[in-house]
Parts: C-alpha cells; sequence; structure tokens
C-alpha cells in the first residue's frame, strides 16, 4: 500500500426517501461509488424511494413547488412558474427534456447505476413497512431485495463510518 | 505485461471511476490500467480513489481536454 494509503474497511449506510428521477442519483451515485472505494454499503429504501427498487423503473421529475431546477432552455436557464408545471404534460415534458440532458452530458442513468450497485454487491433493504402502507409487493422490486424496518437500518447505521439520509 | 485502457472519455461521474474499478478487478497484481477521461472532476476523484483502494497512481495527466491517468493494480 502506498503512503498515506487509508484503510479500506470502511463501511457507508443510505436511507433513500425520495421517488423522482432527479433524487434518485445522490443515493445511487454514493453508492455506487463507495462500493468501488471497497467501502461495504447498505441501501434502505423508505417511502417513495421504494420506486427506486421497482423492477419497472418508471422515473419522472417534477418542476413544481421546485423553484431550485433551472434546466438550461433555449441558451438560459429557466425555472418554471408553479402555475405553469401544473399543466398537465409539463412534468412530462420536463423528465422528457432531463433524460436527454442526462444521455447528452455523459451522465449514467439510473438503470445503470442500479445494476453496477447490485453487481457489487450493495445491500439493499426494503422498507417493510412502507411495502405495507403502499400495497407495493415483493415481487414488484428487483431481485435480491432484503426486507426489514426502523431497528433494521438503525443497526447498520450504527456500525457504519458514514450515514446519508436523501 | 499488456497495456490495459479504459476510455472514459465522454462520461461523468461516477462512470469513469465505476468502469476503471470493474477493469482493475479483473487484472492481476501489478498490472497497470490507464484511464482516458473528460471529466474535469475525475483529477480529484482518481486520487482519492487511489488513497482509499491502495491501487498506487503512477500519473495524473492532462493534455487540453483529455485527462490521463495511470493506476496499478495492488
Amino acid at each position: 500500500m502506498p503512503d498515506g494509503a487509508q484503510s479500506n474497511s470502511k463501511s457507508m449506510s443510505i436511507i433513500a426517501t425520495k421517488g423522482t428521477l432527479d433524487w434518485a442519483y445522490p443515493p445511487f451515485i454514493l453508492g455506487t461509488a463507495a462500493a468501488a472505494m471497497d467501502m461495504e454499503v447498505t441501501m434502505f429504501f423508505t417511502f417513495y424511494g421504494l420506486n427506486l427498487l421497482k423492477k419497472d423503473l418508471d422515473l419522472k421529475i417534477s418542476t413544481l413547488g421546485n423553484p431550485g431546477m433551472k434546466m438550461p432552455m433555449m441558451g438560459m436557464h429557466m425555472a418554471l412558474p408553479n402555475i405553469v408545471s401544473a399543466i398537465p404534460g409539463v412534468d412530462r415534458g420536463a423528465t422528457t427534456m432531463m433524460k436527454n440532458l442526462i444521455k447528452k452530458k455523459g451522465v449514467a442513468s439510473i438503470e445503470d447505476l442500479r445494476e453496477a450497485a447490485v453487481e457489487s454487491d450493495v445491500r439493499m433493504i426494503a422498507c417493510q413497512m412502507t411495502l405495507d402502507l403502499f400495497e407495493i409487493k415483493k415481487e414488484d422490486l428487483i431481485d435480491g431485495v432484503e426486507l426489514g424496518g426502523a431497528v433494521t437500518a438503525l443497526e447498520v447505521a450504527g456500525q457504519s463510518n458514514i450515514n446519508y439520509f436523501m | 505485461m499488456a497495456e490495459h485502457v479504459l476510455d472514459a472519455k465522454g462520461l461523468n461521474c461516477p462512470l469513469p471511476i465505476l468502469k476503471a474499478k470493474k477493469m482493475l478487478k479483473s487484472l492481476p497484481a501489478g498490472d497497470v490500467l490507464k484511464i482516458e477521461s473528460t471529466d474535469p472532476g475525475s483529477v480529484a476523484d482518481f486520487a482519492a480513489f487511489a488513497r482509499q483502494t491502495g491501487n498506487e497512481l503512477l500519473s495524473s495527466e492532462s493534455a487540453g481536454d483529455v485527462y490521463t491517468f495511470e493506476i496499478k493494480k495492488s
């Protein structure tokens, strides 16, 4: 090991709570990057975060109530007023624009990142309570997902060097 | 020793690291992987990757918009 190399036995846990295309990125980017750094990674998916585990990924963005989202458009950056965002079809259009940008900028798709997470043995836990609450079946989720509750998440967090809530 | 080259040009964070890790996994210890990237963030990221994983960063150079790294599998 070269000088200055750190111990590679670190571990990380992430609680993913959001289920939109944009917010799917932080947990999967950090999860896969940590796994690439030989960290032991656990991702706990709860509430809307469960969307990220569905076999059929159909993630969208919403511009509604999101003034921070300024998309490059016609040579400038535009945020949509809520009254425009509320018009049917606007979120679908914004989602298409975001997907085009993702491709154009060489950003990984969520499908690819999730596959990389599975390949690098990231432990994925789905929140049992949210599955019940939203009537989502375990069969709707990708293979290899464990079920667990708050105590499972907290046990992992207690053993991890890094813990994120997203 | 065969030369291993990863063309990660045009890819954005964290893809260059993920692909490099995947290739390094398949290499025997001591082999060197050369990575070409256009992501300016990869300069700091490959340095941190090397520190964290113990794979030695032999070189980190830039020419125009392309960044080239050489990493030796530990």
